[in-house]
């Protein structure tokens, strides 16, 4: 039987940062969750956006952590090897209506300590983003709101966290968790039985499953859909910011921002979904982010789109972000109304929840070796012809293109493989190196990453998946 | 950077590199090197094992591997020289380079004397036709699966749906039957098919494999793998129709939805692409915008027929050798070629008059179907060429030939005229 200190729910970016927090003290972590790999749920479907804070609910938990979190990510980046870009965002307004919102817009930000965002006028926002409707008539900035490669922070996250030591158990569902006069005895998994005695639901989507199994669920979650487009690189209409519309009371709106690769992210929709599985796109939402978005942004082309998805956020009922713990439960760190945020916040939770920790007498003895360097994949495609000269002798795989899209060469995705919490999946090597990511999606490369991974796992190809269990690529040979 | 000098230098060692290769080697040109990103030459035709090949060529019936076999023998036996596994990364028009990656020499520089881009087309994705429902495994382009099961012995899946009725699609339909899987229905959004007549019956009505036309799909179902889908009869807008949705439980989809030509390296050398092609505009020499660069096959225009790939290539190799050699004709005025009643687009785009008189070939395809039609060549009010057709498909390329010495006006208009 498996035994450590605490088991986290979800490897999401919420589990993994706060796994990795751990993992500078002398507590043993296993990180639990039901999906083929770290990455998440929301966390791998959402915008890409590091929030600033300016419009977050002034005083509440989650503008504190938005707002303490978005110059750590600085540090992370050089440390983990994301990527990360302070790309600003704006707001511009195109009505008289909208025009008049934005000095409560700057006022809530102020309130919220953002104190760098400014007024532009019609000229100036025109100048640095010459693709808005020139109905404009004005807008502000933000300088500080930034963009990420989401899956690679994940992982870097994670693969940092295993690195000193934290032990991660994927395609395995937490079944029941058992306690015994107010201290947690153990979680029950479809792998086995992990005893521990500590446990922080990090389960999103599904936090109030988990907190059911304590008897601490009073509330519940419901799935809110967003679908969103990635448009080719090739794309003529591109954005330099993150442009968001004046927002609204239900969400931020339909934005388009670049990706930290050069595409462009156009979306989301906000549909309260009754079921927590439906990530269907639908050709009524993806019609409505177009309309919604070529308001702002007239010559916006989604015909160059080279992906459309949807991802579910977290709806918490009743709202809020919590961290709540227990006097009769003292083994039980329950996070829930971790929302479209979750990104964003999670660098500042990992520290606000070992702090809740350590309130609540959890013996943390901090490490002297730990490791806060994670090295990244070195990316072919990012290199000089004389980077490039050199690592092929260094490692001929790296000669090779699979990718012709994305220019992903064989010794990318070995790495991918082989590396610590390595993937195991079509799409984990996708999310890693970007094999399959691009125009022709895996048209191309498909077949060969299918072969390429079987190879290194030494497994059949009818073993290998696209992700989840049971999403099989092939069916078995030919007669 | 390692380096390698030539006179031509071809990108793709798939039909069209090959004939081109074969062509600049017979016209005189002595280094030619065709660099090819797989690792052995045949392109895409490497995994169309079915016959069907070279009927208009050669005058008799191959299969892919064949056809190609035919090209790469005789390049050989001319002295072609081959670059496998090397992927091109730059094509540099003012240096005359070419820059790739190869495992065994790293970077490798090739300079030649002038350049043919043959790299050929790729799938339009799911993405591409917006395609709503889930995303589960099972989803693959026509042309991946046949890799994975011509090239690779993979059997992709057991119930088959296939969307889009281009010639790759409905050759699956067939594979995947001989193979053991059902092939429940080919559904294309047109009211006519999208790929050649001859597939629909030895593919689809040999084996009882229902076509429905004017349908599209409008959900995809499944969560790990594909459940099933649901598809509907769509309006003249193209939009499903309310209360014609049915299921069809499948764990397969292959999309069969068109080719890209796949110009990646030709935006980035700055060369004019067409955007009714989405392949470099060229002249009757296959030349494109850029005087060096020459292109052929897939990467111009998309054929449907191989053989035609062939014997357009054979000109690209043939000129780019002239061009290397400095022996092509001096271009005295340029002859754009425009598109008239009922043609989509016009290949090449332009013609370079010289004092030669040469001749051209326009090829073409039609916007809709249509039967009894004249197709008309005119230069200003001056007929060049007129010819007859019984039936005209938009799935199937159309060519009007004529000499260039005839040529007058600023233009030439080339126009299918339904007769009366």
């Amino acid at each position: 039987m498996l035994k450590t200190d605490v088991v986290i729910v979800g490897a999401g970016a919420v589990g993994c940062a706060i796994a990795r927090e751990l993992s500078k003290y002398h507590v043993d972590v296993v990180v639990v969750d039901k999906r083929d790999d770290v990455g998440g749920d929301a966390s791998k479907s959402n915008s890409g956006i590091i929030c600033s804070g300016y419009d977050a609910y002034p005083d509440t938990l989650e503008s504190k952590l938005i707002v303490a979190a978005n110059p750590m990510f600085d540090k992370l980046a050089a440390e983990l090897e994301f990527p990360f870009i302070r790309c600003g965002a704006l707001l511009p307004a195109f009505t008289d209506e909208q025009y008049e919102k934005l000095p409560s817009i700057k006022e809530t930000a102020f309130k919220n300590h953002v104190y760098d965002i400014e007024y532009l006028s019609r000229e100036q926002i025109l100048a640095i983003e010459p693709e808005l409707n020139p109905e404009v008539k004005g807008g502000l900035l933000i300088p500080r709101e930034s963009i990420i490669d989401p899956f690679v922070y994940v992982q870097a996250l994670a693969e940092n966290a295993y690195e000193n030591g934290v032990k991660f158990l994927l395609n395995t569902e937490v079944l029941d968790i058992k306690t015994e006069d107010g201290q947690i005895k153990s979680v029950e998994t479809s792998a086995g039985t992990i005893e521990c005695n500590r446990v922080v639901n990090a389960a999103a989507l599904h936090c109030d499953d988990i907190a059911a199994m304590v008897g601490k669920a009073d509330f519940h979650v419901e799935a809110r859909r967003g679908q969103i487009y990635i448009l080719d690189k090739n794309t003529s209409c591109k954005v330099n910011h993150i442009v968001f519309p004046i927002p609204t009371k239900v969400t931020k709106g339909k934005l388009m921002t670049p990706t930290t690769h050069g595409n462009m992210l156009v979306g989301p929709t906000a549909e309260d979904l009754d079921n927590k599985e439906d990530r269907s796109t639908t050709a009524e939402g993806l019609e409505s982010i177009y309309e919604d978005v070529r308001r702002m942004i007239p010559n916006v082309n989604v015909r160059d789109s080279i992906t459309q998805y949807s991802g579910l956020r977290p709806n918490r009922k009743p709202e809020g972000l919590h961290v709540d713990v227990y006097e009769d439960l003292p083994g039980f760190v329950n996070l829930s109304g971790v929302r479209s945020t979750g990104v964003s916040v999670s660098p500042a939770m990992a520290k606000y929840v070992v702090e809740k920790m350590k309130e609540m007498g959890w013996e943390m003895n901090l490490k002297e070796d730990f490791n806060p360097i994670r090295k990244g994949i070195p990316c072919f495609r990012e290199m000089s012809n004389e980077e490039r000269e050199a690592i092929i002798k260094e490692n001929p795989l790296y000669g090779t293109i699979v990718c012709r899209c994305e220019t992903v060469t064989e010794g990318e995705i070995v790495a991918a493989i082989n590396r610590p919490l390595g993937a195991r999946t079509v799409d984990a090597v996708k999310r890693r190196v970007r094999a399959g990511m691009g125009r022709c999606q895996g048209g191309f490369c498909g077949p060969k990453v299918l072969e390429i991974l079987a190879r290194e796992l030494n497994v059949p190809t009818g073993e290998i998946n696209k992700n989840l269990n049971g999403s099989y690529m092939v069916v078995g040979k030919n007669k | 950077m390692y380096n390698i000098n030539c006179d031509v230098a071809i990108v793709g060692g798939g039909p069209a590199g090959l004939s081109a290769a074969v062509a600049a080697k017979k016209e005189g040109a002595e280094r030619v090197l065709v660099i090819e990103r797989d690792e052995s030459i045949g392109g895409i035709l490497q995994q169309c094992i079915h016959p069907g090949f070279g009927l208009s060529y050669f005058k008799e019936e191959l299969t892919g591997p064949e056809y190609a076999g035919r090209f790469a023998e005789e390049a050989e036996e001319l002295g072609v020289e081959f670059l496998l596994n090397s992927m091109v990364l730059e094509v540099n028009e003012k240096e005359g380079n070419v820059v790739c990656v190869n495992k065994e020499y790293g970077m490798t520089c090739i300079n030649a004397g002038s350049i043919v881009l043959a790299m050929g087309c790729r799938e339009r994705t799911r993405a591409n036709i917006m395609t709503p429902g889930a995303r589960p495994a099972g989803v693959y382009t026509a042309g991946a699966a046949q890799r994975l099961v011509n090239r690779q012995n993979e059997l992709v899946g057991k119930k088959v749906v296939i969307l889009g009725s281009g010639d790759i699609g409905m050759i699956m339909a067939r594979r995947m039957t001989l193979e053991g899987a059902q092939v429940l229905a080919v559904i294309e959004i047109m009211d006519f098919l999208a790929g050649l007549t001859r597939n629909k019956v030895q593919c689809l009505d040999d084996f009882g494999i229902p076509l429905y036309l004017s349908h599209t799909i409008t959900k995809i179902h499944g969560y790990q793998r594909v459940e099933g889908i649901s598809f509907a009869q769509v309006d003249e807008r193209k939009k499903p129709i309310p209360g014609t949705e049915q299921f069809i439980e499948c764990d397969t989809l292959l999309l069969s939805v068109g080719l890209i030509p796949e110009n990646e390296l030709t935006r980035q050398t700055g060369i004019a692409i067409s955007p009714v092609t989405n392949g470099p505009k060229v002249n009757q020499y296959m030349q494109t915008s850029a005087e060096k660069v020459f292109a052929c096959g897939n990467v111009v225009h998309v054929n449907d027929l191989v053989d035609n790939v062939s014997t357009e290539s054979l000109k690209a190799g043939k000129y780019a050798a002239q061009y290397a050699m400095n022996k092509l004709a001096a271009t005295v005025k340029t002859v754009e070629n425009v598109p008239g009643e009922n043609v989509r687009y016009l290949c090449p785009q332009s013609l370079s008059i010289s004092e030669e008189n040469e001749k051209a070939s326009l090829y073409f395809r039609v916007l809709h179907p249509e039967s009894n039609v004249t197709i008309i060549a005119k230069s200003g009010d001056k007929v060049l060429a007129k010819k007859k057709a019984l039936r005209v498909n938009p799935g199937e390329m159309e060519h009007i030939d004529f000499n260039t010495a005839e040529v007058e006006g600023d233009n030439v208009t080339v126009s299918v005229l339904k007769e009366v």
